[in-house]
């Protein structure tokens, strides 16, 4: 049978044609994104690199809720400038308890994979709330209102970590039992701050140096 | 040929075949210029933002981060998805000759779809994000969605498996891969664990879910803003110009290619990124091979329309259609350069990119759209166009905004890239971040400016068009018999 035949067929028949779509679509994920999502290494935490802990998880989730990934990546490229900017730069390793990644593709503002350390928890909080105080230039908006909602409202954190333990995340029964203590007396901004501060940390010491 | 067939005037004496249901098109064409003018107005209130920050008053719905996926969210999903909607209905019942399998069905689609922007628009307000670039809808809205497409696919294959015509006409195979490929898509990136009705969290971790985003964020351009936009090219470029497609064997084969090689494409959305370089690689040459279906494509429809060019003198929808051929033609070119790693490591993560989304964007998407519309809504209720100049007024406006943009985030993105990346003799870097910020300001002042205009250019359309539907309703139009030489034989089954 002719190409041109087969497509006769194809072009006159509905479902050879949905068939048809659906196989040739489906060729470039299963030989190149299942292979990626089979390999192991790509799963295996760098030395440092742990679980997030209550009060940086629920950092975390205000981080994705504000949207700030819109605006910051957290991936540092292997390329002079960019180590020199920003710092050493980034492993899969280090993302692996990362649900969803969150690398962006946008630097409206600077990259914060290494942001861990670079600035006082002081600074964080008064650069967030306005960040025209510290930098006056800045065009980051600003979010007074993490200032006034306590942490222990930011969802259901023992939900959230019960179900992270479900996709493998070693979280140990007293860390989930203790995690709504741990929020205790803690405002939203006190909590992306500790996020913050724990970004880029997971790097051996040797080559993060 | 089958776009022969389409071709042909009607002779409405002869008419004696099924009524098309054409009332849900109308609705659906209102919802899409609706959250056009919705999205390109929190569109321009972003670009502001970047201006002065402190124009979100405090508000945390008013907040950039929360705005921007309203932005994208509101203009693919709700403009977007509305008008393939609306185009799909109306070109699958004119091509296949039958009225819709189950208008009831199409009817709750139209519905049930803007419900779902709707409230997922609002949810996006309220901080209900996965941060999943064009799925950032959380959980329950992804499932809503899958039902919603789902049904849309069994109203669009249903008609066709009624088709009166034999061969499956090429527009419908574009709008085929829409539904079937999004659909794939869709699911497979969106899975994840609820923890509450607000958040989830992703089957996949890391590096690999930014394999798996990115497979999903490109080919959702790939098939929705591109695939679903070329149906649309393929039904009424032809229609409207009165002339069968140029070629319709090279359809055949840049649709082949065009659905094998895009899936491919995705990891050049992570270049230099933590995954593995094969996969980059690949990525690489697939997209480099995209720019032939691409450009073929484009060749096919402009040469469609190189006997009719006395009608674009005169004619705004026209106008539209074919200038939105050469911004897909720039947008496909400039694409596989900025696969290039040489070039990419310059172009990621800046303006460059947002400059070439809005090439496609504004250029192709909306400009395709809006010659659709001008040329569809006086058909369905059987008047002419309320104004053709102001028609022509907003021709010239959105190739200005357009333009204007663009030109705009190429000077933003290109300086930024390459001051980001300059260093000194001893290897100092050459520029603080804060000096390239400060520097990005009369960039977004002129893209502020260029969104503006096409703005103005969008709300004009919109009056001209409830000006030309006021008061009146849906015409009835029915199938014109059908050429025995393309009948559906006996032996033939859907
Ligand atoms: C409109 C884009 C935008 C959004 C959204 C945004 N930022 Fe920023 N951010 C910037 C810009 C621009 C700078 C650089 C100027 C400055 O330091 O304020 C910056 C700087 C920063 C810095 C200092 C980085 C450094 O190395 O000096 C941190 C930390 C930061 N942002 C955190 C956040 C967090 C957390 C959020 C979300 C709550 C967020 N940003 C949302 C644009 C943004
Ligand atoms: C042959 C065709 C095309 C190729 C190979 C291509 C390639 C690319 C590349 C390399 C990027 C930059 C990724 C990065 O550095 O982060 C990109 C971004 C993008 N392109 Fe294209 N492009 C093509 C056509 C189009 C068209 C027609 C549109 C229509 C609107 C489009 C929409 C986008 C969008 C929305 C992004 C931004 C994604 C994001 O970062 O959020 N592309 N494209
Ligand atoms: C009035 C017209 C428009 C204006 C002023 C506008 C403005 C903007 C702005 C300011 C951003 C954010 C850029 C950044 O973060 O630096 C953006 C992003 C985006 N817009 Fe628009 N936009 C317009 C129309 C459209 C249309 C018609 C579409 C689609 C069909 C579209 C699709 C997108 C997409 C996909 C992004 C995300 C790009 C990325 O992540 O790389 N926009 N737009």
């Amino acid at each position: 049978m002719s190409a041109l035949s087969l497509h006769k067929k194809i072009e006159e028949n509905t479902g050879l044609l949905i068939f048809g779509i659906l196989l040739v679509s489906a060729i470039g994920g299963l030989v190149q994104i299942l292979p990626v999502l089979n390999q192991k290494s790509l799963e295996e935490p760098t030395v440092n690199t742990k679980p997030y802990s209550a009060i940086e998880l629920t950092g975390r989730d205000i981080y994705m809720r504000e949207g700030c990934s819109v605006c910051h990546s957290q991936q540092i490229r292997p390329l002079i400038a960019e180590v020199e900017r920003y710092g050493p730069y980034s492993r899969a390793g280090e993302f692996v308890y990362d649900r969803p990644f969150m690398w962006g593709s946008k630097r409206t503002g600077p990259d914060l994979h290494r942001i861990g350390g670079k600035y006082t928890d002081d600074w964080h909080r008064i650069h967030l709330i306005d960040p025209r105080t510290v930098v006056p230039e800045s065009i980051m908006p600003g979010y007074p209102w993490l200032a006034e909602r306590a942490a222990s409202e930011t969802g259901n954190i023992v939900a959230k970590m019960t179900a992270l333990r479900k996709l493998g995340h070693p979280y140990t029964d007293a860390q989930i039992a203790a995690a709504e203590s741990d929020l205790e007396g803690l405002m939203e901004i006190d909590a992306l701050t500790a996020y913050l501060q724990i970004l880029g940390t997971g790097l051996d010491e040797e080559i993060a140096r | 040929m089958t776009s022969a067939t389409i071709a042909q005037g009607h002779d409405p004496l002869a008419e004696t075949g099924e009524v098309y249901e054409d009332a849900v098109v109308i609705r659906l064409i209102q919802f899409s210029v609706l959250w056009a003018v919705v999205a390109m107005t929190a569109g321009v209130y972003i670009s502001a933002e970047l201006l002065w920050p402190t124009i979100d008053l405090g508000q945390f719905w008013l907040s950039f981060g929360r705005l921007r996926p309203l932005h994208t969210n509101g203009i693919i999903f709700g403009f977007g998805v509305s008008a393939l909607m609306a185009t799909a209905f109306y070109s699958v019942q004119r091509t296949s000759h039958v009225r819709l399998f189950s208008p009831a069905l199409a009817w709750f689609c139209c519905y049930a779809w803007q419900l779902v922007v709707l409230l997922g628009g609002l949810s996006l307000l309220a901080g209900w994000n996965t941060t999943k670039e064009y799925a950032e809808l959380e959980w329950p809205f992804d499932i809503a969605i899958a039902v919603v497409w789902v049904i849309f696919g069994v109203v669009f294959f249903g008609t066709i498996a009624r088709r009166k015509i034999r061969p499956i006409y090429i527009s419908n195979w574009f709008y085929g891969a829409l539904i079937i490929v999004i659909a794939m898509l869709h699911i497979v990136n969106n899975l994840a664990i609820p923890v509450t009705v607000d958040k989830s969290y992703s089957l996949y971790a890391g590096a690999q879910d930014a394999v798996v985003q990115w497979w999903y964020g490109h080919n959702a351009v790939g098939f929705l803003l591109t695939g679903g936009f070329l149906g649309m090219m393929y039904y009424f470029l032809p229609k409207h110009s009165g002339r069968p497609i140029w070629s319709y064997r090279l359809s055949v084969v840049a649709f082949w290619a065009f659905t094998y090689s895009y899936i491919w494409a995705g990891p050049h959305h992570l270049h230099y990124n933590a995954i593995p370089e094969w996969v980059q690689s690949l990525s690489v040459v697939m997209s480099v091979i995209l720019l032939a279906p691409s450009w073929a494509t484009m060749i096919n429809g402009i040469m469609t329309v190189s006997t009719a060019w006395e009608k674009l003198k005169t004619d705004p929808a026209l106008k539209f259609i074919v200038l939105s051929l050469a911004f897909y033609g720039l947008a496909t070119f400039e694409g596989p350069m900025m696969s290039f790693p040489s070039v990419n490591v310059v172009s990621h993560f800046t303006d460059w990119t947002i400059g070439h989304v809005h090439s496609g964007a504004l250029g192709w998407n909306a400009m395709i759209t809006y010659g659709t519309f001008y040329f569809m809504v006086p058909r369905l209720v059987g008047a002419p166009l309320h104004s053709v100049r102001l028609a022509n007024i907003h021709f010239a406006l959105a190739l200005a905004g357009t333009m204007l943009y663009i030109v705009a985030m190429w000077g933003a993105g290109v300086s930024q890239g390459l001051l980001w990346l300059s260093v000194d003799e001893i290897g100092e870097l050459s520029f603080s971040f804060k000096d390239v910020m400060t520097s990005m300001q009369p960039f977004y002042a002129l893209r502020l400016i260029a969104g503006l205009i096409f703005l103005t250019g969008t709300l004009l359309m919109t009056y001209n068009l409830f000006k030309t539907l006021a008061g009146r309703q849906a015409v009835v139009a029915k199938a014109p018999p059908v050429d025995p030489a393309y009948a559906i034989n006996k032996e033939v089954t859907a």
